[in-house]
């Protein structure tokens, strides 16, 4: 029985190095950075243990813009992404002829690098030499007034961000419902048809309950990948984010870790957990919400 | 309710693309349930019972032939009109909902006057559930209910809207044997109770036997007997319907008549009035065979299995196709089992003769 | 008779119903895929225009009649993109080869072989799914740094390779294969390391098929990380690539050039993702999530 154990802890040996030197040192790390104050990077030395990093972060105005644009961006695409999704699968479950074909077309934005299609969205909506961009253009078209999408009010810049991130995280969840949909029993919707129950009855009382799980799943999932926004808004507003108005958290972590204004892990860390902090509540209340709705 | 089927048809495109051809599910079928009947749709799987079951439910439409239900023309009206319950194969009970909400969610869909309110759908979702027996069930899920009560379930969920007819799709096949005795039991109970016009459909011919006031069997989409069990066991119309019914199964041996007399190999069984001189399918019920050591059939002996009342006499027979044949003799007799063969009489009334070719009865008395 | 007639009219009602239902639904469906498509289209569009006729378009064109290819190699001789598009090829095979020799031996570790602690470590490394990259990439940027190992490959590529969902999806799939094979293999003598190689990598194909393909996916995309670790041209991936370029490539405005080593980045993938359709869409659908 030794022998086996040896073996055994042999063929974990790889997996736990990594996992040792790349994620729970890590993590332990990041923790004790967040308290270290006035951390050197150069001379890897501090002055003191406290709370001064999270109270540097807190009341830093590129942070707290940080914060609102992810509260922001997450408040508009988790919902608006989830019932288009939702109308989607409904549509592709419904129909028999060329569905594979657009099942196909809906997934290719998951293989595409989020940096490179995000310069095709930035040209869309960006001014050409001599005309105002294609967006523009339409716009022009019904006799609206152009809009400077990419460098000019709050809103415009947020609008070309939710877009596109709503653009990015649909192929994921169009195929969770679908398959979702297409496991629930056609017996069910027979069984209920029979019973006379309208189109909306069974919508409501057998599809949505019985898809409910994978829902919730992606509502949950939906809302930690938004709140970890970073390479969209990169890919539409270039690096400085911060002097666009539209950094994110994991933005603002990045941004404190390396690049012009970097090299303060320490700040870095303490905005990190703070995500992580706000990550957590909300998954937890999600938890809760969905154990309450949730009926398996 | 009377349910009549007209020449009714259903044909399926094809799937396989080589052949264009349609699939014909259901072929040319005509017959009429009386009212307040239990009858059961039997065949092997494929022949179309299943979606002869659909047809009457109106989940599909014929492709030609008509539907009545008494007088009405129900052909075209949709499934939620008809006035249907169906009680699937795996129940379909919605799993999210208790045992309640499943047997109310048909009376929540009623609408204008037959609207019902919360008191009035409890009242009637307690009293179905007496009736099949689940009364104390009520506020479970179906996850917590056991097989057997979660085809009472979905009966009580099928009955609860008072249905014009109850159709019943392979309704004991998720069920193991037990209770499987038990519940077809209930379901003639229940039937017997509600007085409505019941089809059900099953592969089990014991299963239809049993329970129904009236079988039809199918084969590949056609209707090939119909009658009350009992008819439809001793007068098979034709090789198919007699092999299909009856356990142990019908022996079936290569025969031929000479000069008025039966003969199965050498030996020549009885007379016939049957002139010609032909080759036949000579089919044999089980307890057709009466032991006798001066009989006129000679088989090879196998074996003897004792079944308490009765004695199983397994034989063979250079004639027959089957390696193992079984005759059912009282107990009382007692087979020599040392002795390589065994002799009967064969009672006429159950010595059935086919057409070599098309399987089809060719009646005959015995002389 | 009168009542035969009534549900004619319903059942047409009802057809019509369900035809004009059947008519938004496709509308909606043809709206998404034409959104989904549009910017793919404009990417190829833009791509064979010339920088010259894209300058002096007065209102955005929708055909190009006269495409203009040398875009395409130019946006290889004007920024190192070969040499991108050869890191990332490394990276991402490196990468996948490297995972997939830590994640099959482990996850045969839990799924067959008995040791003392094997359910605390397996709930450990489970707990380790919860905790996002955000948090462990602030020190492995500084224990990277340290080492030296900036603008290295090796500095990229190994706090990329580790992924705990992998064992855990391979580990399920393994522990499905019944025991009776691992008794039978053992009673012939069979060793554990062969019995791994011989019997459940072949058994586990699809899984391991998979994996690798989510893992090639999240490599070619993977931007973060390499962003940090390199900034010298000859370590950049082809995101950190299109990002320079973005920034300071091709004298900024030549966008039809941008367009045609976009269109030259995405094409891998889409590649991939032709021949491997089901294969991908099933494995994400198993629970995959980006990055």
């Amino acid at each position: 029985m030794d022998n086996q154990n040896k073996k055994a802890w042999l063929y974990l040996l790889p997996a736990l190095i990594f996992l040792a030197v790349f994620m729970v040192y890590p993590l332990v790390d990041v923790f004790i950075y967040s308290f270290e104050e006035s951390y050197n990077f150069a001379s890897q030395t501090y002055n003191g243990v406290g709370i001064y990093n999270y109270s540097y972060v807190l009341h830093d105005a590129y942070f707290l813009q940080a914060l609102k644009n992810t509260f922001i961006l997450v408040a508009i695409t988790v919902p608006l992404s989830t019932i288009i999704a939702l109308l989607i699968s409904l549509g592709l479950s419904s129909i028999k002829a060329v569905r594979n074909l657009f099942q196909t077309i809906y997934f290719l934005p998951y293989v595409t690098n989020t940096l490179a299609v995000g310069l095709v969205f930035m040209i869309l909506f960006q001014k050409a030499p001599q005309h105002e961009g294609l967006v523009n253009t339409v716009i022009n078209w019904f006799g609206g007034q152009s809009i400077d999408f990419l460098g000019g009010p709050y809103w415009a810049k947020m609008f070309v961000l939710c877009l596109y991130t709503i653009w990015v995280v649909m192929p994921f969840k169009i195929l969770i419902l679908t398959s979702a949909l297409a496991s629930v029993k056609q017996d069910y919707y027979n069984a209920a048809k029979l019973d006379g129950a309208s189109n909306f009855r069974i919508f409501k009382k057998i599809t949505l309950p019985m898809i409910s799980p994978m829902l919730f799943y992606l509502i949950i999932t939906g809302f930690i990948g938004a709140f970890k926004a970073y390479s969209d808004a990169v890919a539409l507003f270039g690096l400085d984010l911060n002097s666009a108005e539209m950094n994110t958290i994991v933005g603002y972590v990045y941004d404190m870790l390396y690049s012009d204004g970097g090299g303060y892990p320490s700040y870095a860390s303490a905005a990190a957990i703070i995500l992580f902090v706000i990550v957590l509540t909300i998954t937890c209340i999600n938890l809760i919400i969905s154990k309450k709705h949730v009926h398996y | 309710m009377k349910v009549v089927l007209q020449n009714v048809t259903k044909k399926f495109p094809s799937r396989n693309k080589k052949e264009k051809a349609d699939v014909i599910a259901v072929n040319n079928f005509s017959f009429e349930i009386p009212d307040g009947k239990l009858i059961g749709l039997l065949g092997p799987s494929g022949c179309g019972k299943s979606t002869a079951l659909n047809l009457i439910s109106g989940l599909q439409k014929p492709t030609e032939g008509k539907i009545f239900f008494g007088d009405d023309d129900i052909t075209k009206v949709p499934p939620e009109k008809r006035g249907v319950g169906l009680v699937f194969q795996n129940y379909a009970l919605y799993p999210h909902l208790t045992v309640k909400q499943n047997i109310t969610f048909p009376l929540e869909n009623l609408k204008g006057k037959e609207k019902l309110t919360k008191a009035q759908m409890n009242e009637k979702a307690e009293e179905i559930a007496k009736l099949v027996q689940i009364d104390g069930l009520l506020d479970r899920k179906p996850s917590e209910l056991s097989g057997g009560q979660q085809q009472r379930v979905a009966i009580a969920r099928a009955l609860v809207k008072m249905p014009r007819v109850l159709l019943l799709d392979e309704p004991l096949s998720n069920l193991d044997a037990r209770l499987r005795l038990q519940t077809r039991e209930e379901i003639k109970r229940i039937q017997n109770e509600t007085k409505i016009t019941t089809v059900f459909v099953t592969h089990d011919q014991e299963e239809a036997m049993s329970i129904s006031d009236m079988i039809v069997v199918m084969k590949d989409g056609i209707i090939q007997q119909i009658g009350n069990p009992q008819d439809v066991y001793d007068e098979p119309v034709n090789l198919f319907v007699a092999k299909f019914l009856g356990t142990p199964p019908i022996g079936v041996y290569e025969g031929r008549t000479e000069n008025g007399k039966l003969y199965i190999g050498n030996d020549c069984i009885f007379d016939v009035n049957v002139k010609e001189n032909k080759e036949f399918t000579v089919a044999i019920r089980p307890e057709g065979y009466a032991l006798n050591e001066n009989g006129t059939f000679e088989c090879k002996l196998n074996g003897v299995e004792v079944m308490g009342r009765d004695i199983s006499v397994v034989i063979t027979h250079d004639n027959a196709p089957e390696q193992a044949i079984r005759a059912i003799i009282s107990a009382e007799n007692i087979v020599d089992t040392s002795k390589p063969t065994v002799k009967f009489d064969l009672k006429p009334s159950k010595v059935y003769l086919f057409d070599k070719q098309s399987g089809e009865r060719i009646y005959y008395t015995a002389k | 008779m009168n009542n035969s007639i009534q549900y004619e009219k319903i059942e047409k009602n009802a057809k019509l119903r369900k035809n004009t239902v059947n008519v938004f639904t496709y509308i909606m469906l043809t709206i998404w895929a034409i959104a989904v498509l549009f910017p793919f289209y404009w990417m190829i569009l833009t791509s064979l225009k010339s920088y010259s006729a894209y300058s002096s378009e007065t209102v955005p064109q929708f055909f190009v009649t006269s495409p203009a290819f040398e875009n395409y190699t130019e946006a290889f001789t004007s920024v190192p993109l070969g040499q991108y598009f050869l890191n990332t090829l490394i990276f991402t095979l490196a990468t996948t080869a490297i995972m997939l020799c830590i994640v099959i031996p482990a996850a045969f570790a839990f799924a067959r072989m008995n040791f003392k602690g094997k359910n605390i470590v397996f709930t450990l490394i489970l707990s380790l799914m919860m905790i996002p990259n955000e948090l462990v990439i602030i020190t492995n940027f500084t224990t990277v740094t340290n080492l030296n190992m900036r603008n290295t490959l090796a500095g990229l590529i190994l706090p990329s390779v580790m992924s705990v969902f992998y064992v855990y999806l391979l580990k399920e799939n393994f522990s499905q294969i019944p025991d009776e094979l691992y008794y039978a293999a053992k009673v012939d003598g069979t060793s554990d390391w062969k019995y791994m190689w011989k019997v459940m990598i072949p058994i586990c194909k699809p899984t391991i098929i998979t994996i690798t393909i989510l893992k090639v996916i999240e490599c070619w995309n993977s931007y973060v990380w390499p962003r940090l670790i390199t900034d010298e041209q000859a370590y950049y991936l082809v995101s950190n690539g299109i990002q320079e370029i973005r920034e300071n490539g091709f004298g900024r405005d030549n966008i039809p050039r941008m367009m045609a080593a976009v269109v030259v980045i995405s094409v891998p993938l889409i590649v991939l993702f032709v021949i491997f359709r089901k294969k991908i869409m099933e494995g994400v659908a198993r629970g995959g999530t980006k990055g």
